[in-house]
């Protein structure tokens, strides 16, 4: 079904009782081309890009649990392309420019709106490196402003500006950041994929995989059966080293928890994304009010979807050492997701070693803003067995040559990425 | 998460930090570089039963052995680590 203001129209006159599925919940085929491990966003990219770009539409996307019941729905729905390293710019620019076309592309309300990601500053050593930062993303044609405490101040007045430890000097603003609604997203590429024959399967998890005489994988072992498959790429974020170990694969990745957190809602308060690095605290307001927030990742190895108290309370001193009124807000809902993180804090997109098997993993805490790109360069990847341009560095074998791609420059010791 | 240390006792979760996996062990000077790869990238990333490194540093500044299910966080057993920990106690 074609969603557009005459659809819309039509269901109110009829009291929303017309309205159809989404998508179609599909039964599993002996075989397909390609089939896609993991029904979240990067996953249902993959496969809507197979289909509308690269004419494969013979595709499974089989997902454990209900589709974006993983890390798509557990983010704080940040999208933006402020990098700094060769890899990472190019390709995280691709991302934004398809977050900016998708609601036409997808025929479906992702909620995009680009209402900024401004970066804190504290010190010139931190403006330096900012300005170093803006001006490489200006080089590569991206959208980016250093602004002074002036500004600032007229943006968010509210600011603890003269901190003792971090007094706030400015920022850097990228306006075409921003956020996206999260589940939108992921029913938006089910949408559109399943309009073009893909099989979105759920409650369908995999168990191992098929393997022929000389190790090329042929397909996959479910909870509902075996399936058939031409190639199988996997898009399992936190559970990357599970899938890839079933195919004897030891990953450069260690899952570690993030958690994040929701207030009340109050009155519109914040403007756009702001991150307060330097105290581990980012915030933005979704459109029902409530104060979306976050930190670093709790730092240890878990799959337990959960957090632990300690960095709770260290977000919530972050938050209000630099909004000191947030104290009076009371918090909604805390929860956790399982990030894949990898030893330079780059993600993996690359033909695995096992013939037929492909990677999309290592994602750390940014997977969110970069569905749309990961999606088109992974399906690139599948359907022509080549790396896409924008990909073209994230490959496994970096950790053995030395061509780490490290923004924070922290090493191989993924909690503290 | 609570870890009770050898040392100090029961302690909460912020006195420590965390290293990671116990099991890779630093390669010989002349292991070659496959064995280096594997020991500074690889990582088993086990769901369940692990063994890891901690580090008490709000507390008695050991490093400690933890054992900890890395799908639940529940901890079966902390014990004073290879070297300075077990030196501290005769171990």
């Amino acid at each position: 079904m074609k969603y557009s203001i005459f659809s819309l129209a039509r269901a109110a006159l009829s009291g929303h009782k017309t309205w159809q599925r989404t998508w179609r919940d599909a039964s599993p085929k002996d075989r397909y081309d390609v089939v896609i491990i993991g029904g979240g966003g990067h996953g249902l990219a993959t496969a809507w890009f197979l289909a509308s770009e690269y004419g494969i539409k013979n595709v499974a996307v089989l997902e454990k649990g209900w589709i974006g019941s993983g890390n798509a729905g557990r983010n704080t729905t940040i999208i933006r392309s402020n990098y700094g390293l060769p890899g990472n710019t190019g390709f995280y620019e691709l991302s934004m420019k398809l977050w900016e076309r998708m609601e036409q592309d997808l025929n479906y309300n992702a909620m995009v709106s680009q209402r900024g990601v401004l970066n804190l500053y504290h010190s010139d050593a931190q403006r330096d490196a900012y300005a170093r930062r803006g001006n490489t993303m200006r080089i590569n044609g991206i959208d980016a402003e250093l602004l002074d405490q002036a500004a600032l101040k007229k943006m968010l007045p509210f600011l603890n500006f003269d901190h003792a430890r971090f007094p706030v000097q400015g920022g850097l603003l990228q306006r075409r950041g921003g956020t996206a609604r999260h589940d939108a997203v992921v029913w938006g590429y089910a949408h559109a994929a399943s309009e073009l024959g893909v099989d979105i399967i759920q409650n369908c998890e995999v168990t191992g995989f098929t393997r022929d005489a000389n190790g090329k994988v042929t397909g996959v072992e479910t909870s509902r059966g075996k399936i058939g498959a031409g190639k199988v790429g996997m898009a399992v974020a936190g559970s990357s080293s599970r899938v890839a170990a079933m195919a004897g694969l030891r990953l450069p990745i260690e899952s570690h928890v993030l958690q994040a957190f929701v207030s009340e809602a109050i009155k519109p308060l914040i403007p756009g994304v702001m991150t307060f690095g330097a105290g581990h605290f980012y915030v933005s307001q979704s459109d029902k009010g409530g104060l979306v927030f976050g930190g670093d990742i709790d730092g240890y190895n878990s799959y337990a979807q959960r957090g632990n108290l300690p960095v709770m309370e260290d977000v919530c001193e972050g938050g209000m050492a630099i909004i000191p009124m947030i104290g009076r807000v009371r918090l909604l809902r805390q929860w956790g997701g399982i990030m894949d993180m990898s030893m330079d804090g780059t993600p993996i997109i690359d033909k695995s070693p096992v013939d037929g098997l492909y990677l999309n993993a290592g994602w750390c805490y940014g997977g969110f803003k970069a569905t749309p790109g990961s999606g088109l360069v992974f399906a690139h990847l599948i359907a022509r067995d080549e790396t896409h341009k924008e990909a073209a560095r994230f490959r496994l074998d970096r950790f053995r040559t030395g061509a780490v791609i490290d923004e924070k420059g922290q090493g191989a010791q993924p909690n503290l990425h | 998460m609570r870890i009770t240390c050898p040392f100090c006792g029961e302690r909460e979760l912020g006195e420590f930090t965390y290293l990671g996996d116990a099991k890779p062990v630093r390669p010989a000077a002349d292991a070659g570089e496959d064995a280096v790869y594997d020991y500074v990238y690889l990582r088993d990333n086990i769901a369940g039963v692990m063994s890891e490194n901690w580090y008490h540093g709000g507390g008695c500044r050991a490093w400690l052995k933890v054992t900890r299910n890395t799908l639940t966080h529940e901890i079966s057993a902390v014990e004073p680590a290879a070297g300075a920990g077990a030196a501290k106690v005769g171990a």
